[in-house]
């Protein structure tokens, strides 16, 4: 693969090469690539005329070489997620019915202990934790909350549904699959509460790469889940080997 | 039009785009060598025979396999609604329960036809409603006539789809199949999710949008004991190794049971499935 792309990109090749020979080890020439003024920076197709630029590097970085990239975006995501609903379950929106109250409890603990499962799983690998940027949701409205809910599910399921096929160990596959599979039903209850019967509405999930004449789910490219969901983030994720 | 970059986007579906078009990556510098003495013109049919090359053939057989044992269950799903609308109108209730069930019944169909279409030659033999019986003679005599029977029978069938897929997933791993299967799957765990929210709104205990712990610590938490065998393991809370209760304050072990999704092997769904198949039919 890099060989292919740098034979046909000399120039890019002879840039490269500059910064391999220095004494900077090719990791950190990554990270430092990443950081782009964006908070999502790419190292990905269309994105390599970047490199060799953007010299400050903050935030985490996640590294999709191999599977403890994809154990790390789906960290990240989850982060996200708990610290969401520790939010709802801590102070509910008083128009919050006594069951809704209890579900989201039941949610926020689904999450978390997604988020401590990763956590573990990843040991030194994992990426440190992410600042979360809420101010966009009012936390007092039921409406306000509900939709940020309904938001972080459907993007979720997305996510795991398109990260999937990055996976290359068996067990953080089936892993992988245990949990989307929640978070679909997440999904559910919390369209069904905003309105009984949109539990499915595959039709208002384009966006995320859902098909309702296939009867299919979103599925998203980590890229496209992480620039939606920068809205949540204030911690930038530079995003390497993609 | 720069190939290496719809390469490379292709690479991100299908990480073995390059094994697919040769063994040998190296062999795709001849590729490339080419690409420089054909015309920018010609270019688009080069490349629509490479991808011939690498998708044209045979799917591996695992992979049919899996797909065909899906669409078996698909079969199986979509009937199973569809035999309630057409054949039994008064059974769910006119209004939201009749537009959900047609919701369901509609995605089923959806994932026949796909899946029908993605096997082409080597889709299974179709399965008609007269093979099926979903009384599963004579454990449900009233799934079409009992609202609630039909809708407990439902929830094992939804369950039962959303295990069974991620029981599979493993077999499609790095093919870009796995992802419609994971599409599927997650619809499938959406309609889970409302069948559990439809029998709670009809006077069912104790049933929450996703799989808890059952009474007294057991794995199945309908309250349904005929369908037992589609929820074993479905108390387990030991995930990759990791105990999940108590990972964190407030992880209980329903916590635990409830926040992953148990697989169920092919076996498994075999004989749930064969329940519902007439002799004759079985799986």
């Amino acid at each position: 693969m890099k060989n292919l792309t740098e034979q046909n990109a000399p120039e890019l090749l002879q840039k490269e090469r500059s910064v391999f020979d220095s004494p900077l080890e090719r990791r950190s020439f990554l990270q430092f690539a990443g950081a782009g003024a964006a908070s999502i920076a790419l190292i990905a197709a269309g994105c390599k005329k970047d490199r060799g630029y953007n010299p400050i590097m903050s935030g985490v970085t996640l590294d999709f070489k191999n599977d403890f990239g994809v154990l790390n975006y789906a960290y990240a995501l989850e982060q996200l997620e708990a610290a969401f609903y520790i939010q709802v379950a801590s102070n509910p929106p008083s128009a919050f019915s006594a069951a809704e109250k209890a579900y989201f409890q039941d949610i926020q603990f689904h999450e978390i202990a997604h988020r401590e499962f990763f956590k573990k799983v990843l040991s030194t690998a994992a990426i440190g934790n992410l600042e979360v940027d809420f101010s966009s949701i009012n936390f007092a409205d039921r409406t306000s909350v509900l939709n940020a809910a309904k938001a972080f599910e459907d993007l979720g399921v997305a996510a795991y549904n398109g990260a999937g096929v990055r996976l290359t160990t068996d067990a953080y596959l089936t892993v992988a699959g245990q949990i989307v599979s929640v978070e679909a039903r997440h999904a559910a209850y919390i369209r069904d509460i905003i309105s009984n019967g949109t539990f499915a509405d595959l039709n208002t999930l384009t966006a995320l790469g859902s098909s309702d004449t296939n009867g299919l789910d979103g599925a998203l490219t980590p890229d496209k889940v992480l620039a939606i969901a920068k809205t949540y983030v204030k911690t930038q994720i530079n995003v390497i080997n993609l | 039009m720069n190939i290496i970059n719809i390469l490379e986007e292709i690479e991100k579906v299908d990480g073995e785009i390059y094994e697919r078009l040769n063994p040998r990556r190296s062999a795709m510098k001849d590729f490339f060598n080419m690409g420089k003495k054909i015309s920018l013109a010609a270019m688009p049919l080069a490349l629509g025979s490479m991808f011939q090359k690498a998708y044209g053939q045979t799917t591996p057989s695992t992979v049919t396999d899996v797909l065909n044992f899906a669409l078996a269950l698909e079969y199986l799903e979509y009937h199973f609604y569809n035999h309630a609308l057409v054949a039994a109108p008064t059974l769910v209730p006119a209004g939201a329960p009749t537009a959900a069930i047609t919701t369901i019944r509609n995605h089923e169909l959806a994932h026949v036809n796909l899946l029908k279409g993605a096997l082409g030659t080597s889709a299974r033999a179709e399965i008609t409603y007269a093979m099926t019986d979903f009384t599963a003679g004579g454990l449900f005599p009233l799934v079409y006539s009992d609202y609630l029977t039909f809708l407990k029978v439902a929830i094992g069938f939804e369950d039962t789809g959303v295990r069974a897929y991620k029981g599979q997933a493993a077999f499609l791993k790095g093919n870009g199949v796995l992802t419609t299967a994971l599409q599927i799957h997650s619809v499938e765990a959406r309609h889970a999710s409302h069948i559990r929210q439809m029998l709670a709104a009809n006077g069912v205990t104790g049933l929450k949008p996703w799989i808890s712990l059952g009474p007294g610590g057991i794995a199945n938490d309908t309250g349904v004991s005929a369908v037992d065998a589609v929820y074993v393991r479905e108390n387990n809370d030991v995930q990759a190794g990791v105990t999940i209760t108590g990972i964190a304050t407030g992880v209980t072990k329903a916590a635990a049971v409830e926040c992953f999704d148990e697989t169920l092997t092919k076996a498994e769904v075999v004989v749930i499935a064969n329940l519902f198949l007439k002799t004759g039919f079985k799986l």
